[in-house]
C-alpha cells in the first residue's frame, strides 16, 4: 500500500500561489487607504469590493488550502494508511480551488451577501458545502481505515475543524434566494447579528485556530525532532478548547442592540479561553526544550516558534480586548486590525509557512528545501514585516480610540472624525510597508518551492506498517 | 433551560466532566498508549525515527 500524495502537493503549491495573491490584494488595498486615488475610480477595484477579496483569498484560499492539504498528509502519515476514496480528494481539490476563482469573479462584481467572512453568494454557498462534506468522507473515511491503534491528536483538531466549519457555513448562510445572484438571510436584526458573530468568532476559533494547531501539534515534534511536550496536556487542551470557543462570538458585538447578559457572557467566556489557548502554547513551545540550540540553525524552527509567540500574543490581547471597558476604546479602531494580523499574519501565515518548508521537501523524497539562506530571508523579511504592520495599527487604534472620545468642557467634541484620519496616515504608510515586506517573503518562498519541486520524480511512498500498541485494536 | 437549578446542574456536571477528562488523561494506565503515539509524527517516510533508533523493530 502507498500514501496518496498527489492530492497533498496539489495543496500545498496552490497555498503558495493563492497566499501571494491574497496578500498582494492585502497590500493594494492597504495602499488605497494611504492614496484613495489607488481605486483608478474603477468600481471592481474599490476598496469595499476589495477587502472581502482580501479576506476570502487569505483566510479560504491560502488558510484553506493549506489546512486541507496537510491534513490529508497528516491523516494518512499518523494512521499509516493511504487515503479513503481517492476520486473524492481529487475532486475536494478541484472543488475548492472553483469556490476559490467563483469568489474572486463575484466579489470584485458586487455580488455579495454582506456577512462578513461570509460573502459569498448561495450558488457558490452550496458547492462549499458540497465540497466540504466530500472532505469530511475522505477525512473520516480514512480516519475509520487506520491501521494505528490511536487517533493521533493533530486529528482530533483537524476533526474539530471540518465538522464546526460545516454547521458554522450552514447555519450562518441560511437565505432565501430571489435571483441567481441575490439572496436575503434568514435571519434580520440583533438575532442575524448574534448568528453572524458566533459564525465568524467560531471560525476564527476552528477554521484559524484549531486548525493551525492541528498543524502545529504534527509539524512541530516533527521538525523539532521529539515528541510534543505532553501528550496529556494536548487532550486537556482540546477538549477545553473546543468547549469554551462556541461561546466568545458576542465579544464582536459590545454595546450593540445584544442583549446586554449576552455580551457578558461573551466576556466572560473570551477571559476563560487564555488557559487552553496558553496551555496549548506552552505545549507547543516547550517541545523544544532540551533543544533549544536547534532555534539557531533552523529557520523552518524559527518559523513555527515565533508562530507559537504571536499565537501566545494574540491569545491574550483578544481576551483583554474582549473586557467592555476596553473595547469600548479598541472597538471599530485599527488596533482591531492590528490583532486581527497579529493572529493572522503572526500565527496562521507564520505556522503555515512553517509547516510548508517541513512538508514539501518530503512530498518530493527530499531531506529538506532546496535553499535554507532563503528561508532565513524569507523569515526575517516576514518578522520585520508583521512587527511594522501590528505596531503601527496598535498605535494608530490607540491613537483613533482616544481621539474620537475626547470631549471639550462644553460637552462637544473635541475632534472631528476627518481629523482622525488625518492623524491616521503616517501609520497607515507603515503597515503598507509591513504588507510589502510580508508578500515580499511570499515570493521568496515560491522561489524556493519552485527550485525544490520542479523536475523531481514522484514516487509513491510505502504506507507504514500497521502499529497496535497498549492492548487497543482494531 | 434558564431555571437556577438547570443552570447550576449544568455547572457542576461540566466541571466534572472536566475533572474527569484530567484524570483521564493523567491516568497511570494511558501513559504507555500516549508515548506510543505521541511518536507518530517522528516517524519518517523510509522507516526511521530521527533520535528513537533504538526502538524500531
Amino acid at each position: 500500500m502507498t500514501y496518496t500524495d498527489k492530492v497533498v502537493r496539489q495543496f500545498a503549491v496552490m497555498t503558495v500561489v493563492w497566499g501571494i495573491v491574497g496578500m498582494a490584494v492585502g497590500v493594494l488595498i492597504a495602499a488605497q487607504l494611504w492614496l484613495p486615488a489607488l481605486n483608478f475610480d474603477v468600481a471592481w477595484l474599490s476598496y469595499g469590493r476589495l477587502r472581502p477579496l482580501h479576506t476570502n483569498a487569505v483566510i479560504f484560499a491560502f488558510g484553506g488550502s493549506a489546512l486541507i492539504g496537510t491534513s490529508l498528509y497528516v491523516v494518512q502519515r499518523t494512521c499509516h494508511v493511504r487515503l479513503f476514496a481517492e476520486k473524492l480528494a481529487s475532486f475536494v481539490f478541484w472543488g475548492w480551488q472553483t469556490v476559490i476563482v467563483a469568489a474572486a469573479i463575484t466579489l470584485p462584481l458586487g455580488i455579495t451577501q454582506s456577512k462578513e467572512y461570509a460573502e459569498l453568494e448561495w450558488p457558490i454557498d452550496l458547492l462549499i458545502t458540497v465540497v466540504w462534506v466530500a472532505y469530511a468522507v475522505v477525512f473520516f473515511g480514512t480516519i475509520i481505515k487506520r491501521r494505528v491503534s490511536h487517533i493521533y491528536v493533530a486529528n482530533w483538531f483537524y476533526a474539530a475543524f471540518i465538522l464546526t466549519i460545516a454547521l458554522l457555513h450552514i447555519v450562518n448562510n441560511l437565505a432565501i434566494p430571489v435571483s441567481l445572484v441575490k439572496s436575503y438571510p434568514i435571519y434580520s436584526g440583533a438575532v442575524d447579528a448574534m448568528v453572524q458573530w458566533w459564525y465568524g468568532h467560531n471560525a476564527v476559533g476552528f477554521f484559524l485556530t484549531a486548525g493551525f494547531l492541528a498543524m502545529m501539534y504534527y509539524f512541530v515534534p516533527k521538525q523539532a525532532e521529539g515528541p510534543v511536550y505532553s501528550y496529556r496536556l494536548s487532550i486537556v487542551h482540546f477538549w477545553a478548547l473546543i468547549a469554551i470557543y462556541m461561546w466568545a462570538g458576542p465579544h464582536h458585538l459590545h454595546y450593540t442592540a445584544l442583549p446586554d447578559w449576552i455580551q457578558s457572557l461573551g466576556m466572560v467566556f473570551s477571559l476563560i479561553l487564555l488557559a487552553p489557548s496558553w496551555g496549548g502554547m506552552i505545549n507547543g513551545m516547550m517541545t523544544l526544550s532540551g533543544a533549544w540550540h536547534k532555534l539557531r540553525t533552523d529557520p523552518v524552527l524559527k518559523f513555527m516558534i515565533v508562530a507559537l509567540s504571536f499565537y501566545g500574543m494574540s491569545t491574550f490581547e483578544g481576551p483583554m480586548m474582549s473586557i467592555k471597558t476596553v473595547n469600548a476604546l479598541s472597538h471599530y479602531t485599527d488596533w482591531t486590525i492590528g490583532h486581527v494580523h497579529s493572529g493572522a499574519l503572526g500565527w496562521v501565515a507564520m505556522m503555515t509557512i512553517g509547516s510548508l518548508y517541513c512538508l514539501i521537501p518530503r512530498l518530493v523524497g527530499e531531506k529538506e528545501m532546496h535553499s535554507i539562506r532563503a528561508i532565513d530571508l524569507h523569515f526575517w523579511i516576514s518578522t520585520i514585516g508583521v512587527v511594522l504592520y501590528i505596531s503601527s495599527m496598535w498605535i494608530a487604534g490607540v491613537m483613533q480610540g482616544l481621539m474620537w472620545r475626547a470631549f471639550n468642557d462644553d460637552g462637544s467634541l473635541t475632534y472631528t472624525f476627518i481629523e482622525t484620519i488625518a492623524a491616521t496616515k503616517p501609520y497607515y504608510v507603515v503597515r503598507l510597508a509591513g504588507g510589502v515586506l510580508f508578500l515580499s517573503g511570499m515570493f521568496v518562498m515560491a522561489w524556493n518551492v519552485w527550485h525544490t519541486m520542479r523536475n523531481k520524480q514522484h514516487e509513491p511512498v510505502p504506507a507504514s506498517a500497521p502499529a497496535y500498541w497498549g492492548g487497543e485494536s482494531a | 433551560m434558564n431555571s437556577p437549578v438547570y443552570q447550576g446542574v449544568m455547572l457542576i456536571l461540566m466541571l466534572i466532566a472536566f475533572l474527569g477528562i484530567w484524570a483521564w488523561a493523567w491516568s497511570r494506565k494511558r501513559k504507555d498508549t500516549f508515548d506510543h503515539a505521541s511518536r507518530l509524527p517522528l516517524e519518517e517516510d523510509d522507516g526511521t525515527v530521527p533520535g528513537h533508533e533504538e526502538d524500531r523493530n
